[in-house]
């Protein structure tokens, strides 16, 4: 790690663990970076390792406030960066005219697309989306000019006073009116992002009992708190260092890349510290911005959203529209399950494919379908873009299928658990793609696991533990009870034949006599604790207590995205390989001094230990040679691209489940709901953080629970019409119960110690329990998330 | 951007005149918004919180006198201080409104003042001083007067207040009976009102009173609804009797409060769940605080 002048400074105090390396200048630097001793020192080496709930170094920063993120970002003589945005969701651009605003004291810069040094366009999967636009607008909010000035408010009224001559076209915001053969095309190639099909099985099958529903999943925002910030360091040769909040450096690396038209040796990122992400921080947002705006003026430039701009920066998950039918025998035996999903991809197509390509494949659900008929499309609109968000996918699919499953097990006069696990998959069912199920996979067991825990007391007459709250709306009046159960499954990492990888750099030194291990991974700590996970395997496979985790930035080889829950799996994987090949040089080291033939021999405490023999000597006696260090990529075992005709083939890496409980109050004459329970069984396949895993469950449960009652981005003819906390609702404490949860830990023979993702699938299985409940106090069909008082208390 | 900091009411009314661009900042949980969001560039502001005059209460006869800068923390307290009656038992409709607004934070800074100040149709406070038939102090360097709650909101987010006058307090009559307010929002806490009702019963005067929120132009008394019921409670001797409500009344007064709403579709929610959640609540409440009144005879009874 070099010290550079130009880095951006922190506040004293403040960690850089997970926020860029440097200071301003002035300030002398800690070293080794910013870790913070605390975090170095946990104690003796193997207690603080893998599978136990070692605190988080970020943990006392961020509860004190004293965390930095990238919001925090400074740099003397920077300056400020803004948005200019469309204020419709489709229109031409007929002409921008910037000279008011360029004359405007304190300006610096006024970019339009025409400043755009690259390929004007960017995209996960597919590059379709402009950085500035420059002839069409796609959506409301879509970025048009940027303006950097030496004061914020200088520069959002220098936006102002650029003229856009727009001519408004009608916005196609119906996703299937938008496949139509004569709706306007949005994109060269047609509004179709994709078309995913899974043909399995008898192609016109018939059952004794059939049910069939449509649903409708709404737009959820990830609402992370730390809304999008950056700062672009310019330097001064051509190249640019960019520190910013994401949730995958290398990839965004690459786009910005393109766009600027640079190498990328002069596009050096730095992660900032990141507020949250669930999926809101994979693509692009400031990012290009940022860096032109500093290559054009010579300054370091900070670019930060407002939480109204954050709404328009970010990609939200896709609202979906779904028709099932399914069919079992009258034992109660799936036969049949056919879908058709339409999934509103926006303005650009982002992760679309990805996300139609977990809707279908894992949209029967957990369960054994002898016969599956599913098309998923992916749709291009003029309504805000959608990509990843937790769950991608499966969330929504599991709001159907879910339901259905209760609508069938009603039909067939089944109790809804019971009906769940007699279908339910197991470690070596077929799932729709073909793919056999290769691991742990205890459908059944984690819904009797639920289902088995205590129900709640019913109510007490604290207006906060009733429907509504302290808005005192009943004392009593109009409550019913009502229980729900799900389940949902997720892939973990990525899928579909995509070389899914990891980067660890492991260095094994002595530092004042001490040895030290240092690993360096370019993964992205969005909030979930992969920075502890690091030190933790460091401290099993090294047996070294003092574990420095180095600023995550591009200068290592990509450690994949911060998403699919498969940081732990594959980053994980990373940082153990890389130990395993920094300790075999060691080892050798040890077998050199050759004083005797030695066998098992192993590290742990500090020691170099063997069998049947005393300590072979401190690991710090080995290192008086030189440190050691390593670079592993690692993959986790590829999978295969499915057919295009049938969806078969070995599409997942893994899967992982979850089961959910719900129990509410809902207030039937006002529709109003308080979730009572929200209980919890998921198997990890190894918990390496105990309550690192606990707090995924429960803030995965939060945001299901979410999604079924409350949240949703509302939008008219492409128009967002909630921007804001005070509109767009998140739960809050009266809002979320208090949950058990139950972790189960049957190891994936496959992964580095068995883990199994955990982040996505109680997001999943949450909320469908939630509206299940509901539905089991009303009576209602409630064939829409979210779940609103009308729709419980409104006309039937 | 200028900022006053006046320490008298005397310097605050003299500093209104002179800068009548300047706008009034009390707790600034409605002006820091504006601010933030770029809504708002006042060429000053004129900062309240320094004016002595306007903080504190004291009940005066019948008559409650709430300073301008009370906060909503102190609207719903419960403990006594300096020998006065908490505030949260002199008044409380107001306390149980003012428990429902925001978060901790937000009851921390806010005032009754600012959400005057503010006379969104969501006020909290709104509904429960129409209910009990509050005026609100203004004051200016020509002088003092007290505006009837009832001319107050003249439109959606404007009141009466001429440009150099300030609020000074809220004059509220002392409850004779029992009072309820009840607020939707779809979510269990911080949530501005979906709907919100408030009733206050009146059995010295005869008097009922309500208040709308969230569910007009500006919040609303419905006033069929206090005479049906007035005219209910009178006919049938029920203030004397205490007996019990008929099951018709407490519907046929549901039914009037939601007449008297004229609320939109938002993203908050319909017009047509308003006007049916307001029924339910102006049912509920009414027996509500029917049960309190029931109870409160039995207990002089006794004593
Ligand atoms: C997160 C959040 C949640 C909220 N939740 C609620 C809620 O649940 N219910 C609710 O009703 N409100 C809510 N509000 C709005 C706000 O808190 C209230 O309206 C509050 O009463 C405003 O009071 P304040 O002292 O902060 O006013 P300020 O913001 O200081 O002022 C508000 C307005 O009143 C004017 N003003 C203030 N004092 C005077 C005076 N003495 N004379 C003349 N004009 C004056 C100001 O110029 C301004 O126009 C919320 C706000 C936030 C930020």
């Amino acid at each position: 790690m070099t010290t550079s002048g130009r880095e951006p400074g922190r506040e004293p105090g403040q960690s850089g663990l997970l926020a860029p390396a440097g200071r301003a200048p002035s300030r002398p630097r800690r070293a080794p970076d910013g870790v913070p001793a605390e975090a170095d020192r946990p104690g003796a080496g193997e207690t603080a390792g893998i599978g136990t709930s070692v605190r988080r170094p970020d943990g006392r920063l961020k509860v004190t406030g004293e965390f930095a993120y990238g919001s925090d970002l400074w740099m003397d003589g920077m300056l400020w960066g803004v948005t200019l945005r469309s204020p419709h969701p489709h229109a031409r651009i007929r002409s921008v005219q910037i000279g008011e605003a360029l004359a405007t004291t304190g300006v610096h810069a006024v970019l339009t697309s025409a400043d755009v040094p690259g390929q004007n366009a960017y995209g996960l999967e597919h590059a379709d989306q402009p950085v500035l636009a420059a002839d069409l607008v796609r959506y409301a909010g879509e970025p048009v000019a940027l303006v950097a000035a030496d004061h914020p408010e200088t520069a959002r009224l220098a936006a102002s006073r650029i003229m856009v001559d727009y001519e408004v076209l009608p916005p196609v915001t119906d996703p299937v009116a938008a496949l139509a053969p004569d709706a306007p095309a949005l994109h060269p190639g047609g509004n179709l992002v994709r078309h995913l099909k899974i043909r399995k099985g008898d192609p016109e099958p018939t059952a004794d009992v059939v049910v069939a529903g449509s649903y409708q999943i709404g737009m959820q925002d990830q609402a992370f708190l730390g809304p999008e910030a950056g700062l672009a360091v310019p330097d001064g040769a051509g190249g640019v260092e960019l520190f910013v909040s994401t949730q995958w450096l290398h990839v965004d690396q690459r786009q910005i890349c393109a766009a600027l038209g640079l190498p990328a040796e002069r596009v050096r990122l730095v992660l900032a510290g990141v507020g949250g992400a669930f999926g809101g921080r994979e693509d692009l947002s400031m990012h290009v911005h940022a860096c032109l705006l500093a290559l054009h003026t010579g300054k370091p430039v900070k670019m930060v959203y407002s939480r109204e701009e954050s709404f328009f920066g970010h990609v939200h998950r896709h609202p979906v529209w779904i028709d099932y039918e399914h069919g079992a025998s009258s034992d109660g035996t799936l036969v049949y399950v056919t879908a058709t999903m339409h999934l509103d991809g926006g303005a650009y197509a982002s992760s679309t494919p990805a996300v139609v390509g977990n809707a279908g494949t894992m949209g029967a659900g957990p369960y054994v379908v002898p016969n599956v008929r599913i098309d998923a499309y992916g749709v291009y609109t003029n309504n805000p873009p959608c990509g990843a968000m937790r769950g991608f996918g499966s969330v929504q699919a599991a709001f159907g299928y879910e339901a259905q499953m209760d609508k069938l097990a009603a039909a067939l006069g089944m109790d809804p658990v019971e009906f769940r696990c007699k279908n339910a998959m197991r470690m070596g069912s077929e799932g729709p793609t073909g793919q056999v199920l290769d691991s742990p996979a205890p459908v059944a067991e984690l819904l009797r696991r639920v289902q088995r825990m205590p129900l709640p007391e019913s109510g007490s007459a604290d207006l906060r533990s009733l429907p509504g709250g302290v808005g005192n709306t009943t004392h009593g009046e109009g409550i019913v009870r009502g229980i729900g159960y799900a389940v949902g499954y997720k892939n973990v990492g990525f899928s579909e034949g995509f070389d899914d990888y990891s980067t660890a750099r492991v260095r094994l030194e002595l530092t004042g006599g001490e040895p030290v291990v240092t690993v360096h991974t370019a993964a992205a700590e969005v909030g979930q604790g992969l920075v502890t996970i690091e030190q933790q395997i460091c401290r099993t496979e090294l047996g070294v207590g003092t574990v420095v985790v180095v600023p995550k930035d591009t200068s290592v080889g990509s450690a994949g995205s911060t998403s699919a829950s498969r940081q732990t799996y594959v980053t994980g994987g990373a940082v153990k390989a890389a130990c395993e090949a920094v300790r075999e040089r060691l080892l050798a080291r040890v077998r050199e001094r050759g004083e005797r033939e030695l066998a098992g021999l192993r590290l742990a405490d500090g020691l170099v230990l063997a069998d049947g023999a005393g300590p072979v000597g401190a690991i710090g006696e080995f290192l008086d040679a030189g440190p050691i260090e390593e670079t592993v990529q690692w993959r986790h075992r590829p999978t295969q691209p499915i057919d295009p005709e049938t969806g078969q083939g070995f599409a997942h890496v893994q899967y992982a489940f979850a089961a959910h409980r719900a129990v509410v109050d809902v207030d039937t004459e006002l529709g109003l709901v308080k979730v009572v329970a929200l209980d919890c069984a998921q198997d990890v396949g190894r918990a390496l953080n105990p309550q690192a895993v606990v707090g995924q469950i429960q803030g995965g449960s939060a945001q299901g629970l979410g999604l079924a009652v409350m949240e949703e981005i509302q939008v008219r003819d492409g128009l967002i019409a909630n921007p804001s906390f005070t509109d767009y609702l998140i739960p809050t404490i009266l809002d979320v119960p208090p949950m058990r949860i139950d972790v189960l830990e049957y190891p994936d023979p496959h992964a580095p110690y068995g883990v199994r993702g955990v982040g996505e699938p109680p997001t999943i299985s949450s909320g469908p329990a939630v509206v299940a409940a509901i539905r089991a106090a009303t009576g209602r069909d409630l064939a829409r998330v979210p779940v609103r008082p009308e729709h419980i208390a409104g006309p039937a | 951007m200028e900022f006053l900091r006046p320490e008298s009411l005397g310097e605050a009314l003299a500093a209104r005149a002179a800068h009548p661009e300047a706008v009034p900042l009390a707790g600034g949980t409605d002006v820091m918004v504006e601010l933030n969001f770029a809504r708002r560039r006042p060429a000053a502001l004129l900062d309240l919180t320094r004016v002595g005059e306007l903080t504190g209460w004291h009940a005066d006869g019948g008559t409650v006198r709430v300073g301008a800068g009370v906060t909503y923390a102190e609207l719903t307290g419960e403990r006594a201080s300096g020998g006065q009656t908490a505030l949260g038992r002199l008044l409380p409709g107001l306390a149980m409104a003012a428990r429902t607004v925001g978060s901790p934070q937000i009851r921390n800074r806010g005032t009754i003042g600012g959400n005057l100040g503010s006379a969104s149709p969501a006020g909290d406070c709104h509904p429960v001083l129409l209910a009990s038939g509050a005026s609100v102090e203004a004051a200016s360097v020509r002088g003092r007067r007290q505006v009837p709650i009832d001319d107050f909101f003249t439109g959606v987010k404007r009141n009466a207040l001429a440009p150099d006058e300030l609020i000074t307090a809220v004059l509220v009559p002392a409850p004779g009976g029992p009072e309820q307010f009840a607020k939707i929002g779809t979510r269990n806490a911080m949530v501005i009102a979906v709907a919100a009702f408030a009733i206050v019963l009146d059995p010295v005067r005869r008097r009922v009173g309500t208040g709308i929120g969230s569910a007009a132009p500006t919040p609303v008394r419905a006033v069929a609804a206090e005479r049906l019921l007035a005219g209910a409670l009178a006919g049938d001797g029920l203030w004397e009797s205490r007996g019990p409500l008929p099951e018709q009344v407490v519907t046929e007064f549901g039914q009037a409060v939601s007449a008297a709403a004229s609320p939109i579709d938002d993203v908050r929610g319909t017009a047509g769940y308003r006007k049916q959640a307001l029924a339910v609540l102006a049912s509920r409440t009414l027996g509500w605080a029917w049960r309190d009144y029931r109870a409160a005879g039995q207990q002089a009874g006794r004593g």
